[in-house]
């Protein structure tokens, strides 16, 4: 029987050319040496602190998500495909963000219906009409995809707030590097360590008109107890800025202040790392105390920036995420190089209808929902999930969107008795300022499970290096 | 550096001083407890360390009688008893984890390391451990910590912030280690004098791993005046408040030297020290030692007031 | 009408506080029926932040107030130039589509009774264009809540008011904009002060009132509380989703004690 699914190393004609060279070094691993790896790359990981504690779980709170050694390998033919649609889509989230917030242009040519976005909790009525230097919205986009054959990939969904994993594509190259030398003199692997300082321009590139010096950027932080935290010091670390918490900054007359033992230091750009609702409770949430009290006057008023901007959030919302494709051809007036996977929205009574009939053949996910919790896949779910799950769709059906269960390619992973084709997906960073930028790699997640289909890491799901073989 | 950074490795020194202080206080009570008994018996002992710590009523709140196993529990593993030996180790490394990026990984390691054979500490079988062990383990470790930060920290203004916490802390600590000894542990002035004076005198020292330094300095003689002189005025002994007050001036001066500019806490250190540098032990003894004590006590919080409202806060312009 | 306003507000704190910081919506909105002759906010001691226009039209300025105070005073004093334009808004730049505020907050979310309400007041009117549905719920919301000082707080809710039968101008607006959300009109909440009522009654004059966007017309202001719409007796200041997202000020106090607030406000028509 053939294999319904796309193997990335030996798909349709054999041994493909980007994984070539890495067919004899499996092959010739002896299984103590590589239970020995193993063992070396998980003391490196804990060494360097690299744990992600997972929401409304108990457990160990300094959990390391498992890596695989196993790379996952895209040519430079590939990727320069990749990278052009990547790069299209960001533009085109970019270009909608600024239409909304600004005349509403693809809304006006009915492009869009209006309620979907307007009423959309993400849309915020406090930047309405404010436009961010240089109009981006989004500095960092986290575009998942997935593939199901040699030249088909889908976009499964966009993330224009606040992206993360990225410290696991750039933790996952150095650890391979210290342990697999060799490999990376024999394949011309393209180096991904100078996201950092990518990211520092960008961001730089996007500071306040009223900023006349070197701008001072900063990542805001929720906290240590953040599952994220490791992440934000990290990259904090990597650009030299300064790591903050909302207590370290204040607001006063037009500028936002940062705490230091010399005074008060101005703050020019925040890379934030908390949601809207958490931003400003004179604005968002007056509970929060994550925040900076009046910083959205400091920002609407053009005394600071904010990476990603408030209200960016209205652009990847799942049912926003339809028209995305439309969004490309509007504004860019181009054909979108990536696809959409097709999508159901459970708003409308003829999908609902469907959906309802078809549960067992799809995913089901919540439009607001993220990290894999609260859906329903199908196909690998028994009967009384699927009814239970009916029976909660019924009650809010607007609240679901659904799609067709996606045959996702396998990479080999490393298990018990060798290696076995394990299910992956693909997160790579796009960044927008005044150029737009995007390192060759991305995080690869992998279900561990055979069979499964979730890569989440909250669900088990692990990750891989990975890797794109520079040209010749 | 960013005011909380500099708070938290203030802190983090402050409270890692504090836990050896706290082991220090346990083995003073061990070692007095183990005299015959005398006036209140060793149960007053107990109280009067448990009232240097302020923290006498939440112990009988929380145990009731004074037993000496009680006792070392509440000192050393209660994590409800904000200076019990536990309670200090993981604040401090709590502290650390924040501004771990501030530190060097031997100094991480190391704190890290002590909190975790502090967790196995923990789970062993309380039976089986004697207050002995339990002090060395934090005196070794209070030392490896401390040798890390000496040899591998960049000296910046990270280091300094250290080592002020370091030296406001350790300035309270023997002031009130002292204060405990003359003015609370002895059941009445008869006494004074007396072997059990000696005694108690002795173990201080010993509890302040100055016993044999003592004897250099001092020919061996137990007299309260010269005991009282090691502890404040002896600028050769690292725990007296004299020793401190110059230490916290030198890294005040640091600061004012990296950014270029003195300050009002520079101003509150140097005027302590004048007058710690001045002071004669017959006109301490003429205020009373309990009161000079007290005072000094309260002098110290007001430069740690004064180093929070400068560097910390993030405010001071 | 020429309005004069003095508008005073000062919170007191049991002990100093860390710093206080506060949005202020305090001036008024840029309108027909409408303008400006001389308005002036003092917080003494505190730094100022520049006045600006959010994209809902409201000016806005930042204040604060650095450590140890255990006080802060808001004066605004002002003089107004006011027309009656039949409680519509023009004139008035704003970049928000009506759409947005299709939303409800905590504060303005439903319950049975006002769905109930709804359906009451416009029975058999489902034809009826959009600003005489709006002047049916008005009227109605007006009905089922009387006018009643201390029956409701600060954070009563569109649905806590409803179930109280009673409330003052900021439980009406609530209401009413609760309702105009399940008659599918956009609606939201308006702060402003209040002269005196059309029959010369006198009111509180800090005031809130709602409006309803209808279609052909714009934004149109309703005033629940006296069954009427906004004329010349108004003064508008700004708006938002709900009482807390429109107030005139929005407040933080690091390290916070015990409060008391005290609010005067004196609004008088000029003799002409």
């Amino acid at each position: 029987m053939a294999d319904p699914f796309f193997n990335e190393m030996y798909g349709e004609g054999g041994l493909r050319p980007p994984y070539q060279r890495l067919e004899g070094w499996y092959q010739n691993m002896p299984s103590e040496f590589r239970a020995l790896k193993q063992a070396e790359a998980e003391d490196l990981f804990r060494r360097y602190g690299i744990t992600f504690a997972v929401y409304g779980e108990g457990g160990d709170p300094d959990r390391l998500i498992p890596f695989d050694m196993f790379p996952r390998v895209f040519s430079a033919e590939e990727w320069r495909r990749l990278e052009r649609g990547i790069k299209q889509r960001a533009r085109a989230l970019n270009a909608f963000l600024s239409d909304v917030y600004d005349r509403g242009e693809i809304i006006r040519a009915g492009r869009i219906p209006a309620d979907l976005v307007y009423r959309n909790e993400a849309y915020e009525i406090a930047v309405a009409g404010f436009r961010p230097p240089l109009g981006v919205f989004s500095h960092i986009v986290g575009i998942d995809l997935v593939r199901t054959g040699a030249d088909q990939f889908y976009v499964l969904e966009d993330n224009c707030r606040t992206p993360s994993g990225v410290s696991y594509m750039l933790e996952n190259r150095e650890v391979m590097m210290r342990m697999f030398p060799h490999l990376f003199q024999e394949n011309r692997v393209a180096p991904v360590d100078n996201y950092a300082r990518l990211l520092k321009r960008t961001l730089a590139s996007v500071a306040p008109a009223k900023c006349d010096r070197d701008p001072n950027i900063v990542i805001l932080t929720p906290g240590h107890f953040n599952s994220a935290y490791y992440e934000h010091s990290f990259l904090a670390d990597l650009m030299g800025v300064e790591l903050v918490e909302g207590q370290d900054l204040f607001v006063e007359g037009d500028f936002c202040w940062m705490r230091t033992t010399e005074g008060p230091r101005k703050v020019d750009v925040i890379y934030r790392r908390i949601d809207d609702a958490f931003l400003d409770p004179l604005c968002f949430r007056p509970d929060s105390t994550l925040g900076v009290p009046g910083l959205m006057n400091v920002y609407r008023s053009g005394g600071v920036t904010i990476c990603s901007a408030p209200g960016a959030g209205v652009a990847d919302d799942k049912a926003i995420y339809t028209y995305v494709p439309e969004m490309v051809r509007f504004y860019l007036g181009e054909a979108p190089i990536l696809e959409n996977v097709p999508t159901w929205h459970c708003a409308k009574a003829d999908d609902y209808k469907y959906v309802q009939e078809h549960l067992a053949e799809l995913v089901v996910k919540e439009v607001h929902g993220s990290g894999g919790y609260g859906m329903l896949v199908g196909p690998k779910a028994d009967k009384a999930t699927i009814e239970a799950f009916a029976a909660k769709l019924a009650e809010n059906p607007s609240n679901y969107i659904a799609q067709p269960t996606l045959a996702l390619s396998t990479c080999p992973t490393f298990v018990e008795e060798g290696i076995a084709p394990r299910h992956v997906d693909l997160r790579p960073y796009c960044l927008v300022g005044r150029d737009i930028e995007l390192v060759p790699g991305g995080l690869t997640r992998v279900a561990l499970t055979e069979g499964s289909l979730v890569v989440n890491s909250s669900q088990g799901g692990g990750v891989k290096d990975t890797w794109v073989i520079a040209e010749e | 550096m960013l005011s909380r950074t500099a708070a938290n490795l203030f802190w983090m020194a402050r409270y890692l001083e504090r836990s050896e202080t706290t082991a220090r206080l346990l083995d003073l009570g061990f070692r007095n407890a183990l005299l015959p008994n005398t006036g209140g018996g060793f149960r007053n002992e107990w109280s009067a360390i448990l009232q240097s710590k302020g923290t006498f009523q939440q112990f009988t709140d929380k145990y009731g009688e004074l037993k000496q196993r009680n006792v070392e529990s509440f000192l050393f593993f209660d994590l409800e008893n904000p200076s019990s030996v536990a309670a200090c180790i993981r604040a401090a490394r709590e502290n650390a984890r924040i501004v771990r990026t501030a530190l060097t990984s031997q100094v991480w390691d190391a704190i890290n390391v002590s909190f975790q054979e502090l967790k196995a500490l923990q789970r062993r079988e309380r039976s089986s451990l004697e207050v002995p062990e339990l002090t060395d383990w934090s005196l070794r470790t209070a030392a490896l910590i401390r040798g890390a930060i000496e040899t591998t920290q960049l000296r910046n203004d990270g280091y300094r912030f250290m080592n002020l916490g370091y030296a406001v802390e350790r300035s309270d600590n023997t002031a009130r280690l002292l204060d405990v000894k003359y003015y609370v542990l002895l059941p009445s002035v008869a006494y004074v004098g007396s072997g059990l004076d000696n005694y108690q005198w002795t173990t201080l020292l010993r509890a302040l791993s100055a016993h044999r330094a003592y004897n250099w300095a001092y020919g061996g003689e137990l007299s309260a005046k010269q005991i009282a002189h090691f502890l404040i005025l002896n600028p050769k002994f690292p725990r007296s408040l004299l020793s401190c007050c110059i230490e916290v001036n030198a890294h005040l001066d640091h600061l004012a030297r990296i950014y270029d500019r003195s300050t009002p806490a520079q101003e509150t250190a140097r005027k302590l020290l004048g007058e710690l540098a001045e002071a004669k032990m017959d006109d301490i003894f003429d205020e009373g030692l309990h009161e000079f004590l007290s005072r000094m006590i309260f002098d110290n919080a007001a430069l740690g007031q004064a180093i929070h409202d400068q560097y910390l806060t993030g405010e001071a312009r | 009408m020429i309005l004069t306003v003095l508008h005073q507000t000062r919170y007191e704190f049991e002990a100093p506080v860390g710093g206080i910081i506060q949005s202020l919506r305090l001036t008024p909105a840029k309108c027909e029926g409408q303008k400006v002759i001389d308005w002036k906010i003092e917080v003494p001691g505190a730094v100022m932040g520049t006045l600006f226009r959010d994209g809902a039209g409201d000016y806005i300025q930042t204040a604060s107030l650095r450590a140890s105070s255990d006080h802060i005073e808001v004066t605004v004093r002002g003089t107004v130039e006011t027309d009656d334009t039949a409680g519509v808004l023009r004139g008035h730049r704003e970049r928000v589509p009506p759409a947005a505020y299709m939303r409800n907050t905590p504060r303005t979310e439903p319950n049975r009774a006002i769905s109930d309400l709804v359906e009451a007041a416009l029975t058999g009117h489902d034809a009826a264009p959009a600003l005489e549905r709006a002047h049916l719920l008005c009227a109605a919301v007006s009905e089922a809540l009387p006018y009643r000082p201390g029956a409701t707080h600060a954070h009563t809710t569109a649905a806590e008011a409803m179930n109280e039968g009673a409330g003052v101008c900021q439980d009406h607006t609530q209401v009413l904009i609760a309702c105009a959300h399940l008659a599918g009109l956009p609606a939201r909440y308006v702060s402003g002060y209040l002269n005196a009522t059309e029959d010369g009654t006198p009111h509180e004059a800090s005031h809130a009132w709602a409006e309803i966007f209808i279609e052909g017309l714009g934004w149109v202001g309703f005033d629940a509380s006296n069954k009427s719409c906004p004329n010349e007796h108004y003064i508008r200041l700004g708006s938002g989703l709900d009482a807390q997202d429109a107030a005139p000020i929005r407040g933080l106090v690091m390290g916070g004690a015990e409060e008391r607030l005290d609010v005067t406000v004196v609004i008088k028509a000029q003799q002409q």
